[in-house]
């Protein structure tokens, strides 16, 4: 089985011009925690959000090279956008509860997806719940408002609303971001679980939390990729300097 | 001499003295107090002037309510002059042109804010905002113009007996609507945060699945509000309505037709009639007695549609 993901020779640049990403190239395996760090305005944010085309909401934006998922390049013609995005899907760094309850929040994209069985919709209701570390302490008020969880039980209703999807691809963009470490510790070992079943691509919080849940990393400086390799590579013997100085600290 | 330099040099010290603690005394706490007067003043104020102009209001007009038998005041027979003061035909003349302005207005405004805040491209946008402003200053006079000279006769060809119908009152007040409802709820889409429509776009949403079911609910507070400023221009609005609607003040038969005949507003019969009457008569009190009717209207509408909006929201448990 090829990679998962095939990032070539891709360049972005936005509409005023600065350039986000330069000749980015690199390739996702299946089945791990994929890691994408570096310091801020690395191109971090721009290269996942050109995994599921969220980029096509920024207007006057370029993308050259190619992104191939399953080995078709994702920009191609006719690609189907909707599809993808629940093929792969993605969670933010604020937590975004959609409005209304928690269920609500898990059926708005199966029901969007064309899925109306009340089974089916509860099973996944509670699987994806499950998945994401969080049914227990919801299932008792699946009708409350979304609202009214905590900052982390709020995210990790995000990541069980794309999980609800069945994607192939998790995108986790800082997930962590505003919890605390006690919450961060949660969702960090519901990643561990996913692995097993989901390809996971995240940007991480700090160095830290990169290197407690990287299978793979790629370290990202100035738009372009410095160096990839495995999580013992790159938090244990970098090959490039500025790898070397990120992760232990002496810049960024 | 020397004294007397002495003397205004101890003067001018003693002075600043004075003024330094002076400063300090203004400075600290009393300044705060002061401010928070004038604003609570400015405050007070307002709903005391409201106060007042609904005291006016009863006074002139709570003795048609006392003089004329309600049968006969909520009759159908507005001949003033006869002495039949039955203002039916006023307050079904206002709730036609009314609701009619609100059936094309809103649904138009709201479209027309979702496609400007979510669909068109940023140079339409750039066009067509400052238009849709320039359109809000339009004097609503110059409207009533363009109902006469341009709407009335198409209303006519239409098959209307003249073209000066409640339907020509209601499509120059929901012209007069739109601006107000298109660029409140525009602003209210604006303020939903980007996070959701990508929240929703991330799980497989279209573009316009992500508006009906996460932008517009999200925003749903907004938007009534903006409707309820676009009515409450149209419901209070006089002139254009006064010239395009024929001012016919009886009702025809309450039929489907009923837009495509004359009818008179309440807001017409007292602009066009407050002008004759001898002040202290019973015509100048009921005049004001239709005042009160459109004031008690108008709260309600606003009551009804503000406990709409808050229910909502205490459903949603606090977020909109």
């Amino acid at each position: 089985m090829g990679p998962k993901i095939v990032v070539k020779n891709v360049y972005f640049t936005y509409g005023d011009g600065t350039e986000a990403l330069h000749n980015v190239s690199m390739e996702i395996a299946s089945y791990q925690i994929f890691v994408l760090f570096g310091p801020a305005r690395a191109g971090k944010t721009t290269l996942l959000r050109l995994f599921n085309r969220l980029s096509d909401l920024i207007e006057n934006a370029t993308v050259q090279g190619q992104i191939l998922f399953n080995g078709r390049d994702i920009f191609e013609r006719g690609t189907d956008v909707i599809d993808l995005r629940r093929r792969i899907g993605m969670v933010f760094a604020i937590p975004t509860p959609l409005p209304g309850s928690i269920r609500d929040n898990i059926t708005y994209g199966l029901r969007m997806a064309g899925i109306r069985n009340r089974d089916e919709l509860e099973s996944r209701v509670e699987r994806s719940l499950t998945q994401a570390a969080l049914w227990n302490e919801v299932k008792d008020r699946l009708d409350k408002p979304a609202s009214a969880l905590s900052g982390g039980q709020k995210q990790r209703l995000c990541i069980a609303r794309s999980l609800a999807l069945e994607p192939e691809v998790l995108i986790l963009d800082n997930p962590t971001s505003g919890l605390d470490p006690l919450s961060t510790a949660m969702v960090e070992e519901s990643l561990h679980e996913l692995k097993q079943r989901y390809t996971i691509i995240m940007v991480p919080h700090s160095v830290q939390q990169a290197a407690r849940v990287a299978t793979t990393a790629a370290f990202m400086l100035d738009g372009e990729i410095i160096e990839v390799g495995s999580a013992d590579q790159i938090f244990g013997q970098p090959q490039v300097k500025q790898t070397e100085d990120y992760v232990t600290g002496r810049f960024g | 001499m020397a004294n007397l330099n002495d003397f205004a040099k101890a003067r001018t010290a003693q002075i600043a003295l004075r003024v330094r603690p002076m400063g300090v005394w203004l400075r600290r706490g009393r300044l705060e107090t002061l401010i928070e007067l004038l604003i609570r003043l400015s405050g007070v104020s307002t709903i005391v002037i409201v106060g007042l102009i609904f005291l006016f209001l009863l006074r002139e007009g709570l003795p048609a309510f006392l003089d004329i038998p309600l049968r006969q005041l909520f009759g159908s027979r507005w001949y003033p002059i006869e002495g039949f003061y039955g203002i039916w035909p006023l307050l079904v003349g206002s709730l036609v042109v009314t609701a009619g302005a609100i059936v094309i207005a809103v649904p138009l405004g709201l479209t027309t804010a979702v496609y400007l805040g979510e669909i068109a491209p940023v140079w339409q946008r750039e066009i067509l905002k400052p238009l849709i402003e320039v359109l809000a200053g339009i004097p609503s006079i110059v409207l009533g113009f363009l109902g006469w000279v341009a709407l009335a006769p198409i209303i006519q060809s239409l098959g209307a007996p003249t073209g000066l119908t409640a339907l020509t009152g209601s499509l120059i007040l929901a012209y007069m609507a739109l601006p107000t409802i298109i660029s409140i709820s525009e602003d209210a889409l604006y303020a939903v945060p980007k996070e959701y429509r990508d929240g929703a776009l991330a799980i497989g949403a279209t573009q316009w699945q992500t508006i009906w079911r996460v932008v517009l609910p999200a925003a749903r507070s907004g938007l009534a509000m903006a409707v309820m400023l676009g009515i409450g221009r149209a419901i209070g609005e006089t002139m254009a309505v006064m010239m395009v609607t024929g001012n016919a003040a009886f009702i025809p038969d309450l039929g489907l037709d009923l837009p495509l005949h004359p009818v008179r507003t309440m807001t017409a019969t007292i602009a066009a009639e407050m002008g004759e009457v001898a002040q202290g008569s019973l015509h100048y009190n009921v005049l004001f007695g239709i005042g009160i009717v459109l004031f008690v209207v108008t709260f309600a509408i606003n009551l009804v549609a503000g406990r709409l909006v808050g229910s909502v929201v205490r459903r949603r448990g606090g977020q909109l």
